[in-house]
């Protein structure tokens, strides 16, 4: 059976859990990794090989010596196929690799069936797009949350590579990593619960309410761009067209009208529910429950409920 | 500086989109199209370098013939001048194949700086800037939500999941930005009357040297096999609060198992 090398994100995230999942209906998974990442995890998922590649040269330059690396092993071991995250740079790496190889290339997948055909979700959630990649192999990046993660232990063998990085490729140099505050919260496009807020939370004082009902559900934080264009949320947690794309189990829009381009970015969630004090805000439209009424009322009395259940 | 913006038109995001029924592209003639959005940010930046070091901007566009409206509001922005790749053969490209059209204009161009938004509304694809830089063998910053011109070294800062990073280059590079970076300014009155008079030059692929096979539905590097319309959400059911709303939703929620 041929391999499939699945480019890893940095950290082993549920992302790769779900490419390792995927890419077992494809062929013999074979992990790509850049520096450390947690090969237990790898192992448990059903990585039946791990290629690492670690030193300033690979990791301090972006996604080109990147890749060079995923290049130099597509050209050795003539994979089936090649999975990326649909992350910036997942997607930054396969561009060039679809340069490099020219071969074609598709984004945003959120499944890949056996013979390679890509299912992609377009145009703000509204449009399913079944596609396949008709020069080379298939390259094709998988967007988080696209299917649950499925254990399935292997024993992999591990190679370091050596990788013939040329300067071409050490064009720009990280000079700096700054890790902002984080907290315990998970990572919004990985998150199982994502509770948003937008223009009616008021200001940034008021988002503790968004960051409290998340907290007591476990969920991660988002806001709409008004919210993040008036300041009262960074713009990391922007949910949207021009935002990151989510589609965790629950959704809960907190003072969001649910515009088009809002909509882009959290229609594909399973479960929707909103509160807003407009009985004709769009967000209804697609919510599977809505509350009209005050945010500033409705929740906290659910915060307490919730508090009270637990 | 000689700096070149990519500018792309898209069908208008806020608008009805959807594929052509007959060869499965973006319908591109019912839909309002409107330069996408990033690209104006890259325009602004452009401007602001251009106003703090000297220098030409020129727009340049990959497109059919009907992007002549957004090359002309770009310039009403303050660019000197645009180049349209415009020809037959381009409908149905695919990434690959566009990134090697404007790679081939770029290679006419001699810019210092190019400057793009780093997606594209009707695609999301994010992959074009790295492609470019791939085949032109320039630095490529992307991501940018702050850029700063130093003679020609470049820094810029850009967003990731955990912070951000600061990443350095030189000139010549390609540097995608996001929407973060700064506010486009409007197009004033005498701006749109100055665009009319602006050079617009229009190229074919025969003046790149690039074969009609190479792109297009010939050259494409993938393909749509089918697409259809997801069912349309419906809203569920709808509570008025009169003081037990945040009650009520948490009900809900339990029978969904999420408390
Ligand atoms: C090219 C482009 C890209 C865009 N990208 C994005 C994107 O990525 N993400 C995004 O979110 N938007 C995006 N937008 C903007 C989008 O069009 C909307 O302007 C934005 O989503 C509105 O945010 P909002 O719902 O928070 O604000 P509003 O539309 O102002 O809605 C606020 C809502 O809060 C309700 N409200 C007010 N007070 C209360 C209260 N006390 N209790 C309960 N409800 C209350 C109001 O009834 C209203 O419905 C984009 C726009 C364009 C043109
Ligand atoms: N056909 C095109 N003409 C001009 N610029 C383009 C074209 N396609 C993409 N770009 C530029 O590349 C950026 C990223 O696009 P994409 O990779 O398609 O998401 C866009 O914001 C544009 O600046």
């Amino acid at each position: 059976m041929a391999e499939v090398l699945v480019v890893v994100e940095a950290g082993v995230k549920k992302v790769t859990l779900e490419m390792l999942t995927i890419a077992r209906g494809l062929g013999e998974v074979s992990a790509v990794v850049f520096g450390e990442a947690d090969q237990a995890k790898l192992a448990e998922f059903g990585a039946a090989k791990i290629y690492t590649a670690s030193g300033a040269d690979v990791l301090d330059h972006g996604a080109a010596p990147k890749a060079t690396a995923v290049a130099e092993l597509v050209k050795r071991v003539s994979p089936a196929a090649v999975l990326l995250a649909s992350t910036q740079e997942g997607k930054e790496i396969a561009g060039r690799l679809a340069v490099k190889l020219d071969n074609g290339l598709l984004t945003d997948a959120v499944d890949v069936a056996a013979d390679g055909t890509a299912t992609q979700v377009v145009f703000a959630g509204s449009t399913i797009v079944k596609s396949k990649v008709t020069k080379g192999l298939p390259i094709v990046t998988i967007r988080p949350n696209s299917t649950t993660p499925v254990a399935s232990a292997a024993t992999p063998a591990v190679e370091e590579l050596t990788v013939a990085v040329s300067d071409s490729d050490k064009l720009t140099t990280v000079v700096e990593r700054v890790a902002e505050q984080k907290g315990s919260r998970p990572e919004l496009t990985e998150a199982g619960i994502v509770v948003s807020g937008g223009r009616g939370v008021g200001n940034a004082d008021n988002f503790k309410l968004v960051e409290e009902l998340a907290d007591l559900l476990g969920g991660a934080v988002g806001a709409s761009r008004a919210a993040v264009d008036s300041g009262y949320y960074p713009h990391q947690f922007q949910v949207g067209q021009t935002g990151k794309t989510v589609s965790p189990q629950l959704y809960v829009a907190l003072g969001i009208s649910g515009a088009i381009q809002h909509r882009a970015g959290m229609q594909t969630s399973k479960t929707i529910v909103a509160v807003n004090k407009d009985a004709e805000a769009p967000i209804f439209e697609l919510a599977d429950f809505g509350v009209v009424g005050d945010l500033f009322k409705v929740v906290p009395q659910a915060a307490d409920e919730i508090r009270k259940r637990k | 500086m000689n700096i070149v913006v990519l500018v792309k038109q898209v069908p208008d995001s806020g608008a009805e989109r959807t594929l052509s029924a007959s060869d499965n592209t973006v319908e591109r003639g019912s839909a309002s199209n409107v330069i996408n959005e990033m690209d104006e940010y890259a325009i602004e930046e452009a401007l602001k370098i251009k106003e703090a070091h000297g220098g030409e901007v020129t727009v340049l566009t990959v497109g059919p013939s009907g992007a002549t409206d957004s090359i002309r509001k770009a310039l009403s922005m303050g660019p000197d001048k645009a180049v349209h790749v415009a020809d037959d053969a381009l409908h149905g490209s695919c990434a690959v194949a566009t990134s090697k059209v404007l790679a081939a204009a770029l290679g006419q161009l001699n810019a210092d700086l190019i400057l793009c938004g780093a997606e594209s509304t009707d695609g999301r694809v994010q992959v074009v800037p790295h492609m470019l830089a791939e085949r032109l063998g320039v630095a490529a910053l992307t991501g940018a939500r702050k850029l700063t011109v130093d003679g020609s070294q470049l820094t810029i800062e850009r967003q990731t999941d955990e912070g951000y990073e600061v990443v350095t280059a030189s000139t010549p590079a390609i540097v995608s930005v996001w929407d973060t970076i700064n506010e486009p300014r409007y197009p004033s009155f005498k701006g749109i009357m100055a665009a009319k008079k602006k050079p617009l030059q229009s190229l074919s692929l025969g003046d790149l040297g690039v074969a009609g096979d190479e792109v297009g539905f010939a050259g494409a590097t993938s393909q749509v096999l089918e697409w259809s319309k997801r069912p349309a959400r419906s809203g569920g059911a709808k509570v008025i609060d009169e003081g037990t709303g945040g009650e009520q939703l948490v009900a809900y929620l339990a029978t969904e198992k999420f408390v």
